[in-house]
């Protein structure tokens, strides 16, 4: 399942229950004496092993929508209930709970830590829930292993190449078994090939059971998802599966 | 709790790491800390030092012993009150003596006259000048702080019949006899030969103003007999219980009133000193030193504070997109918080024990060279600056740590 397939071909899986559901979210920025409207009222349900994208250009909310759904910011307005737990309304340290616990994120830049080797990056979230040395090591190792990397654990970002660091990221993102896979841009600084094999990559752990939201502007990219969610000026444009 | 664990060992090891990574600007910050703690150990150290010698100068005075004469060893404004005064007899001392005999349970032992004058002393060819010649009795070894290091000191019937004896200071055995023995020779004061029968130990310096090495003791009977002339003369009592001063004192205080056949109501006509009176004077004086002293070395720390602030700002704003990652990955403002304080605390830590480490040499390179100097380098000191440095690190590292805990994920997650 690992190739590239055409789109018709795809196994879709059932989805499971509902995981994030978005009502009636905005979200007002104020630049200076301007008011900016990033999302103007959105409705959004995602259930569990979905394969969504969300995509839009830049300016349609995307970006905040990608921030609200990965609980680093919350609504001006709106419910936004993160497996039946209200999110709108929590606090700085409930978020980074939720985002230790539920969310595993994937960035367009990897956003690893420089300085340490692949282990200890993947172990980091581990370090945040609070668990012991031995069990982070385990858990870390299996991650690693998990994305193909059990030979590189003790490399550091540098003596990697792009599509390892962001192998050791979404390892990162999954060492702590989260409700949702985030991934903003994830081919983003990586050629094609690379990227191919990390869309190929998201495929198998779509296939493993794992919810993907993958946030983009390619629609190449967009393609390996089984739903596509567009925006444009706050709100959502369209919302439903790829042909 | 367990989680809090995992952070701090985190934390800790970030902070080893960023220093390692930065180690040039680290050291130099370090280096503000160092010189900050240096300073302020080194003063301390003077203070501790100034603290001993003056209790040791102190206790040349004898903690159990009462002064009694006709000043107090304090300022007067009424000195119409004291000038016409009774001088103090041997008389005193031994109708005193008689008192304290009577008295059942006397917290007093002795009182002892001593008549004090300045003289020059030679011997053979050598001249010496500015001895302090003390006349008393026998009695005197009871309460003296010195011993005899060399010899005996007089004893009552040398001291009853005169006899021209004497025992010398251990400054003044060394300058009239270089290198040799100063028993059995000869010394000439006022003219007349004395016989060495003894020197006293070495007993330093009162506060630097003059050396009580610089004394000889002879009988009051041979000192009064060959100076002919009336010496100022007091008398020491010496305390049985040291423990129990201020009431010797009083006691002492009532004794002489009765010598002295002084009626009730009637103001005492003698002052009864004692080291507690310096002490007193001195008190605040040393307070004061210690005050300016360590205000103005805490300054270059504070300085070093500073530095340490504005690097743990650098820190944070070069790390503001890993504080991001850190903060999507779970990391919560505590974390952070503690990340930077960490760094902190530990570059000013690192400061602190070199510091301490460059204090301890300095401290005692400066015993070896100077050894009159009284240098004390106390453990609670060590104690105390390692304190001091570690809140130095939170205070100064708290601002940045602080913001840095504050900041908006999404914020700086975009951050470059």
């Amino acid at each position: 399942m690992s190739a590239p397939a055409a789109p018709a071909r795809r196994s879709a899986r059932v989805p499971g229950d509902l995981v994030i559901r978005i009502e009636g979210v905005t979200k007002l920025y104020r630049m200076g004496t301007e008011t900016i409207h990033a999302l103007r009222g959105v409705n959004l349900e995602i259930r569990r092993n979905e394969y969504l994208a969300i995509m839009g250009p830049s300016g349609s909310g995307k970006s905040t929508l990608m921030n609200m759904l990965g609980c680093l910011d919350t609504p001006s307005a709106g419910r936004y209930d993160f497996n039946g737990k209200d999110v709108a309304r929590m606090v700085d340290d409930e978020l980074a709970e939720i985002r230790n616990r539920e969310i595993g994120f994937v960035f367009q830049t990897f956003n690893l830590l420089p300085r340490s080797d692949a282990l200890h990056n993947v172990e980091l979230p581990l370090i945040y829930a609070g668990l012991r040395p031995a069990v982070r090591r385990e858990r870390a190792l299996g991650a690693l292993r998990n994305v193909g990397l059990a030979d590189r654990i003790h490399h550091k970002p540098n003596e990697m190449s792009g599509g390892q660091r962001q192998r050791v990221a979404i390892a990162r993102a999954l060492v702590n078994h989260p409700s949702i896979l985030l991934a903003d841009e994830p081919t983003g600084n990586l050629d094609s090939r690379t990227g191919e094999e990390i869309m190929a990559l998201f495929e198998d752990l779509y296939e493993q059971g794992h919810t993907i939201i993958v946030v983009t502007h390619e629609e190449d990219i967009a393609r390996h998802a089984r739903r596509v969610v567009r925006l444009r000026d706050g709100l959502i444009e369209s919302d439903g599966p790829i042909l | 709790m367990a989680r809090l664990l995992q952070e701090l060992v985190e934390s800790f090891r970030i902070a080893f790491g960023q220093i390692r990574a930065n180690a040039l600007r680290s050291v130099l910050t370090a280096l503000g800390v160092i010189i900050g703690i240096v300073a302020v150990t080194l003063m301390g150290t003077a203070i501790n030092g100034i603290d001993i010698g003056f209790n040791r100068s102190l206790a040349m005075l004898g903690e159990d012993v009462l002064y009694v004469q006709r000043w107090p060893w304090r300022r007067v404004d009424d000195w119409w009150n004291y000038v016409n005064r009774p001088p103090l007899e041997v008389e005193t001392a031994e109708r005193l003596n008689r008192v304290i005999e009577a008295t059942p349970g006397s917290l007093l032992e002795v009182a002892v006259p001593v008549a004090t004058r300045g003289t020059s002393v030679r011997a053979g060819e050598l001249r010496l000048g500015g001895v302090m010649l003390f006349g008393t009795t026998g009695d005197y070894a009871r309460i003296v702080t010195t011993d005899v290091a060399e010899g005996r000191m007089f004893n009552d019937i040398e001291a009853s019949v005169g006899r021209p004896v004497c025992v010398l200071g251990s400054a003044v055995a060394e300058n009239l006899f270089p290198g040799r023995s100063a028993l059995d020779q000869q010394v000439q004061i006022r003219g007349e030969r004395y016989t060495v029968i003894g020197v006293l130990a070495k007993q330093g310096e009162f506060l630097g103003l003059f050396s009580f090495d610089n004394q000889i003791v002879a009988p009051l009977n041979t000192v009064r007999r060959q100076t002919g002339v009336r010496a100022n003369l007091d008398l020491r009592v010496k305390v049985r219980d040291k423990a129990r001063l201020a009431e010797a004192e009083e006691e002492l205080i009532g004794a002489m009133r009765r010598v002295r056949g002084q009626l009730p109501g009637e103001r005492d006509n003698f002052s009864v000193n004692q080291q507690q009176a310096f002490k007193e004077q001195l008190d605040p004086v040393k307070a004061g030193i210690a005050l300016a002293g360590l205000f103005i070395t805490g300054l270059s720390l504070f300085v070093g504070a500073i530095g340490i602030m504005n690097i743990t700002f650098v820190s944070v704003k070069e790390r503001t997109k890993e504080i991001g990652t850190r903060k999507a990955l779970g990391a919560r403002r505590r974390t952070i918080l503690l990340q930077f304080l960490i760094e902190a605390v530990s570059i000013c830590l690192i400061g602190g024990l070199v510091g301490l480490g460059v204090t301890l040499a300095a401290s005692l390179v400066l015993a070896a060279l100077l050894p009159a100097l009284p240098i004390a380098f106390s453990p609670g000191l060590m104690a105390v600056s390692v304190l001091v440095s570690i809140l130095t690190g939170v205070v100064s590292g708290f601002a940045p740590a602080w913001g840095a805990s504050r900041l908006d994920p999404v914020v700086a997650l975009r951050y470059e």
